[in-house]
């Protein structure tokens, strides 16, 4: 007898939808904080450090997602790691997402008109305290579309974890596809699920973007 | 760290390698083509006067956008069959890219067409220019000019991801990679070699498609 595709099998890909949801926002906390760092270097008065920065972001945004991941995951073993698959997708997509959101992020700190940071140093203010009280917060205005943007693309990109192995939802949707023999319906129900989990944040970007654009 | 790297193997494959990349390269320039004249008449559905059409045109772009290409391809992969439509992985991995790449392209080129004042297609037809040679002239061309950089980034990320239809045994860079990678076990030096691979790839399309625009945008700017 083969399972037919209801409301059970629905659950167990919500289940599996769950760690897409724990994934992504691990990546973007972690691939955040990096990010920050890739763009302050990005945009820093040192020229290797630029340079250097320039060159990381480069290699991300020029080699596939699923590359990264495989590089990750199989080259931490061989520097003596032993890493199970949730470590490996935590730094690879990490890594991902620090690149991307740090180009992003350059782009939004240059976009603070010079005169602010001027202004800040004209009033002795030193770097540390331009960059969190008056530049960063403005940057994170200008960065808020395109940052949340980003992170529908990584949720997206998560889906590749399933090909290293991860039950998330799209190996989710495998497994399931392979025990009702109904991949339209399962794949179809997984495309949905996504769909669902990214909208509101697509939504909300285009109106935060909208809002931005009126205020200029 | 006690690991010898050993890059022989994989230089070896070089004819494999190559076969890939001329796979890639295929896969994803069919699909550029396709997927922006596919985008171009979604596009015009999308800002056409009918609601219906424009729903349509709505909900395919936003499905489409918000569901990662991994799903698409398997939907088209293995779930078209159920539907009586059998593709090879070559086919389904063309297909899905195809329908993804249209969306996206729909959205970047409203844009472009949506930056043309409309001043510009009154001074047409005040010059009595057929409407056909308006649209041609007046609004698309210079709208996929506007739009050209954010084109090519599009399509640069679709040449780096038709890396993930190697899942669906579509015979291009990274399937071979993997195929080698199982004969071979060099997982390490394999991937750093993909990584570059694709990191030289990415550049050469960049170029290509700077050569295509600059030949095809060349007429008189402003």
């Amino acid at each position: 007898m083969i399972r037919q595709f209801g409301w059970n099998e629905f659950l167990f890909l919500l289940e599996g939808a769950r760690w897409t949801v724990v994934l992504s926002l691990l990546a973007f906390t972690v691939g955040g904080a990096l990010g920050l760092t890739v763009a302050l270097g990005r945009t820093s008065k040192w020229k290797p450090l630029r340079i250097l920065m320039a060159t990381y972001i480069q290699i991300f945004q020029g080699t596939p997602l699923l590359i990264q991941l495989f590089f990750v995951y199989f080259g931490l073993p061989l520097l003596g790691f032993k890493v199970d698959v949730w470590v490996a997708l935590t730094i690879g997509l990490s890594l991902h997402t620090s690149a991307f959101l740090g180009e992003i992020w350059r782009g939004s700190i240059q976009a603070v008109p010079d005169g602010q940071s001027e202004a800040a140093r004209a009033l002795g203010i030193g770097y540390m305290h331009r960059m969190v009280d008056v530049v960063l917060p403005q940057a994170f205005r200008i960065g808020l579309p395109a940052t949340i943007s980003f992170l529908v693309n990584l949720i997206k990109g998560t889906a590749l974890a399933a090909l290293l192995g991860l039950t998330e939802l799209t190996r989710s949707g495998q497994l399931m596809a392979n025990i009702t023999f109904q991949p339209l319906q399962v794949y179809g129900a997984v495309a949905l699920i996504y769909f669902f989990i990214c909208v509101p944040l697509t939504y909300c970007s285009a109106r935060i973007e909208r809002r931005l654009n009126a205020a200029r | 760290m006690n690991y010898t790297f050993d890059f022989a193997p994989v230089f070896a494959a070089w004819p494999t390698l190559l076969e890939g990349v001329i796979g890639t390269l295929r896969m994803s320039s069919i699909s550029m083509v396709f997927g922006l004249s596919l985008g171009i008449v979604f596009m015009m559905m999308r800002m056409s006067k009918l609601p219906a059409l424009r729903t349509i045109a709505i909900s395919y772009i936003e499905l489409i956008r918000n569901t990662p290409i991994l799903v698409q391809v398997f939907f088209v992969f293995f779930g078209m069959p159920a539907i009586g439509v059998r593709l090879s992985g070559e086919q389904a991995a063309i297909l899905a890219m195809t329908l993804n790449c249209a969306a996206y392209a729909a959205e970047i080129v409203r844009g472009g067409v949506q930056s043309i004042r409309p001043g510009q297609i009154e001074a047409g037809r005040a010059l009595g220019m057929h409407s056909t040679d308006i649209y041609r002239f007046i609004v698309f061309r210079p709208a996929i000019r506007a739009v050209y950089p954010a084109l090519c980034s599009q399509f640069i990320l679709l040449m780096l991801n038709s890396s993930l239809v190697s899942s669906v045994s579509a015979e291009e860079l990274t399937y071979f990679a993997q195929t080698l990678d199982a004969q071979t076990f060099r997982s390490f030096e394999i991937y750093l070699t993909l990584g570059v691979i694709y990191l030289v790839l990415s550049q050469f399309v960049s170029v290509a498609l700077g050569i295509i625009g600059r030949v095809y945008f060349s007429y008189p700017a402003k």
